[in-house]
This record gives C-alpha cells, sequence and structure tokens, in this order.
C-alpha cells in the first residue's frame, strides 16, 4: 500500500515536506527576527550601543523588522499547504503526550518520541513564539507610541518586552541549535524534501500525500 | 487509503491553547510589572556578585544616545555658553570651569524607565553660581539647556535652575565624565529624573518661558521630581 516499501530500491527518493511558499514564509521571517535580534543587541548591551551609537537609526529599524515580523506568516495564510501546516501544529494527539514526557525525562530513545508531521516540541515552540512575537509587538507599539497609554504603561511595557525578550533569545538559541544538529531538517526547509529514511525515524506518524 | 491519520486531523487544539496563554501572560504582565519590578530591584540590590547588572533593569547605567552620532569634545575644543536673558553672556572652556568652586553631591540616580543607581558622586559648579555671575535679567523665567550631540534639549524653570542639588558637573563617580556618560560636562539635576540630567552640556540659554525639552515632547513631565511625576512613585532622590 505504501511506496515507503520499496524504499531500499530508490535510496534517492525524497519526500515532499514543504511548498516553496512554506519556505519563504520561514526564511522571510527568520531574517526579519534575525534583525530585530541584532539591533535589540546594540540597543541592549551597553558595550555594543556604545560601539555603534546612532541609536535613533538602531530604533527605526528595530520598529520596522519588528512590525513587518507577523507578514509573512499572514501572507502565507493564502497558501492551503501553509494552512494544512498550521492544523497540525495546532493539534496534539495521544503520541504528543508520549514525546512531551520522554523530551522531559530525557530519554532519547527513537521509539520513546512517536511524531507525525511535527513533533510535539516543534508544537509547543510554534505556538509559543507565535504568541510571544504578538506580545513583543503590543509592547513594542506601546513603548513606540508613547500617546497611546500612559506613561506607567511604557514603564510596564518595556519591563515586559525586556524579559520576554530575554526568553526568546534563550528559545531562539535552542531553536537555531537544534536545527544546527539535525542537517536533514535543514535541507528539508532549504529544498522542501526530506529523505524517506529521516522521515521514518523522525516523524513516524506521518503520512505524507504522495 | 487515509493519507493521515486521525489523530493529526482531530487531536486537541493545544497550540492554540499555548499560543493563547502566552498572549495572556504577557497581558498580565504589562499589568504586574510596577510589582514585579519593585521585588526584582528588591532581589537584585542585594546581589553581591553584579551578576544581575547583565539583566533588564539590574541596575547601572545605560547608554543612550538620540542623536545618530556624538562628536567627541576634550579640554582644547569644549565651550558652554551662557546666554539668553543675561546682562553678561560669555563662553567657558573646560579650565574656566574646574577653577570656579566646586560642590560634589552623592544621591541615588533614578531613571524614568525604572533602573536606579545608588550613591553616585557627581561634583561640578552649582548652575545657580553661573547664573549669578551672568546676571540673569527680571523677565526671565526658564532655562533651556542644549547639547553638542545636536539633538538633545532640556528645560528648567528658573527656581528649579537655582536650587543648590543643581549642578554643571565636570566630574561622576569621583571621576572625570567620560563620553559614553556624556562628558566632558553634563547637567546634573539630583532631584529629578535622569533626562533632566541632559548629556554633553554645551549651552545654557536663560528664556522667558519654559521650552520643553525631547523627552518633555514626547510625552514625559516637564517638572520631573523623582517619586512626584511620570505616573511613579519612586523614593526621592534628593
Amino acid at each position: 500500500m505504501s511506496p515507503r516499501a520499496d524504499a531500499p530500491a530508490r535510496p534517492a527518493a525524497r519526500i515532499r515536506r514543504f511548498s516553496r511558499a512554506e519556505r519563504w514564509i520561514h526564511r522571510t521571517t527568520a531574517a526579519l527576527m534575525g534583525v530585530c535580534v541584532v539591533t535589540a543587541a546594540v540597543l541592549y548591551i551597553p558595550q555594543l550601543a556604545v560601539l555603534v551609537g546612532r541609536r535613533a537609526l538602531v530604533v527605526r529599524v528595530h520598529e520596522c523588522a519588528g512590525l513587518a515580523l507577523p507578514v509573512p506568516v499572514l501572507l502565507g495564510l493564502a497558501s492551503r499547504a501553509f494552512r494544512a501546516d498550521l492544523r497540525f501544529l495546532n493539534r496534539f494527539g495521544p503520541h504528543d503526550k508520549v514525546w512531551l514526557r520522554a523530551a522531559l525525562l530525557r530519554d532519547r530513545r527513537r521509539a520513546a518520541r512517536p511524531a507525525g508531521k511535527f513533533n510535539a516540541g516543534q508544537k509547543v515552540y510554534a505556538a509559543w513564539i507565535a504568541g510571544a512575537t504578538l506580545v513583543m509587538l503590543g509592547t513594542g507599539l506601546l513603548m513606540w507610541f508613547t500617546h497611546l497609554a500612559p506613561l506607567v504603561w511604557r514603564t510596564s511595557a518595556t519591563f515586559v518586552h525586556d524579559w520576554l525578550a530575554l526568553t526568546i533569545a534563550v528559545v531562539l538559541a535552542g531553536h537555531i541549535g537544534m536545527a544546527l544538529g539535525d542537517p536533514e531538517a535543514r535541507k528539508g526547509l532549504r529544498t522542501g524534501t526530506v529523505s524517506q529514511e529521516w522521515a521514518r525515524q523522525r516523524h513516524p506518524l506521518w503520512r505524507p500525500r504522495p | 487509503m487515509n493519507p493521515e491519520p486521525p489523530e493529526e486531523r482531530d487531536g486537541t487544539p493545544v497550540g492554540r491553547r499555548v499560543f493563547l496563554g502566552t498572549l495572556g501572560l504577557g497581558a498580565l504582565g504589562v499589568l504586574a510589572a510596577p510589582t514585579l519590578q519593585r521585588a526584582m530591584e528588591g532581589l537584585t540590590s542585594k546581589d553581591p556578585t553584579g551578576l544581575t547588572g547583565l539583566l533588564p533593569n539590574g541596575g547601572g547605567f545605560r547608554y543612550y544616545s538620540v542623536a545618530a552620532s556624538v562628536p567627541a569634545k576634550n579640554a582644547t575644543d569644549y565651550r558652554l555658553t551662557v546666554g539668553g536673558l543675561v546682562d553678561r553672556p560669555r563662553a567657558y572652556d573646560l579650565a574656566e570651569l574646574r577653577d570656579l568652586p566646586q560642590t560634589r553631591l552623592v544621591r541615588d540616580v533614578q531613571c524614568v524607565t525604572g533602573w536606579r543607581v545608588p550613591g553616585t558622586p557627581f561634583e561640578g559648579v552649582r548652575l545657580a553660581d553661573l547664573l549669578d555671575a551672568a546676571g540673569v535679567r527680571r523677565t526671565a523665567k526658564a532655562i533651556r539647556f542644549t547639547c553638542f550631540d545636536g539633538t538633545y534639549t532640556e528645560s528648567l524653570t528658573l527656581d528649579q535652575a537655582r536650587r543648590p542639588d543643581v549642578l554643571v558637573a565636570l566630574r561622576m563617580q569621583d571621576k572625570g565624565i567620560g563620553h559614553d556618560h556624556g562628558g566632558p560636562v553634563r547637567l546634573y539635576v539630583a532631584p529629578m529624573y535622569f533626562y533632566k540630567s541632559a548629556k554633553w552640556l554645551s549651552g545654557i540659554t536663560v528664556t522667558d518661558r519654559v521650552e520643553p525639552g525631547y523627552w518633555e515632547n514626547l510625552g514625559y513631565d516637564v517638572d520631573a521630581w523623582v517619586g512626584r511625576s511620570n505616573g511613579r512613585t519612586d523614593e526621592p532622590t534628593s
């Protein structure tokens, strides 16, 4: 029934994982997030601030990149493949509970980590980073447009923006670190396809459309 | 053949819950920020390692410049002009300022964004002395400060400017003020939020009315008393 049965006969056979639209969504979001992180570091770390100066310019770049950050995802909603993947990311099945428990217990055995197209860690990350980005956008707007709200709101927004920025930096480093440790996953986002072997090992419950 | 196992399509919408939960926590964080911030300051002020200085609002000074770039000035090319509604306008160089009677104050520095640096020494010439030397006219009501970054401005009323805890500071933390801290000469308004203490001070103009400065045009209070302005309740600094 499945074409995967004859994988050894066609070692080069690859499975489609991401559409062109999805790859561009990830690419542009990553670039905008990168600009946000670098400019934030310049605004935040005194040594870098002194080195670069030009605070007004750096602030403007940071604001524009932050404002644009949700745009690729919003435009991407026009893509059927992206909407389908968002549904996969949203829905948690019983196997995701198994995966999360194994992750908490640091159980690295493949059998302990059942996953569909996305594993439970990827699902939690996607949902959290989406929410965190919007919180950063909201608090950022309060800091930017001072007349929107009383000043004490601005101070509170600054507090949340600073602490959440630190949290995002740590989580993002984890996201990038895990991608660095998995070349085939990176290939999936670069070329759109992954090897059957990788899919079977990392995402055994994933049933890609032919 | 079913292309997707049912659990991939019909599971619990945990993703949506995590997403909305993160948004909710963010909003809650904004509401609880004043309380959280005070608690954090209580903790970080007792930290002997200084590591918390790396955390948000963890103490220490932050470098802020609103200008694109700020030229460096030293003893040879620095000038402070005193003008406007005065009888004897003049310019001071750094040596002339150093020759005037110096006042040393040790107070907390409080930023309007929340950070506070305890017991910071500032030393310099009382602004009141410079005003007296210039001979302020009777129509004068306020002072406008300009800075050699070319952008920043500040203001004080004449009464505020004549307070004994308002200095044209030449030294900070018992050393000459470096460029990054607004040197060689900055304003030091001890009882007010630190944005009033303009860095890179280059001009003192006596005016007949208060002209709001850079941050005041962006919504901050002109009379920026610590603990009694900007919607904050910090301990007064002076």
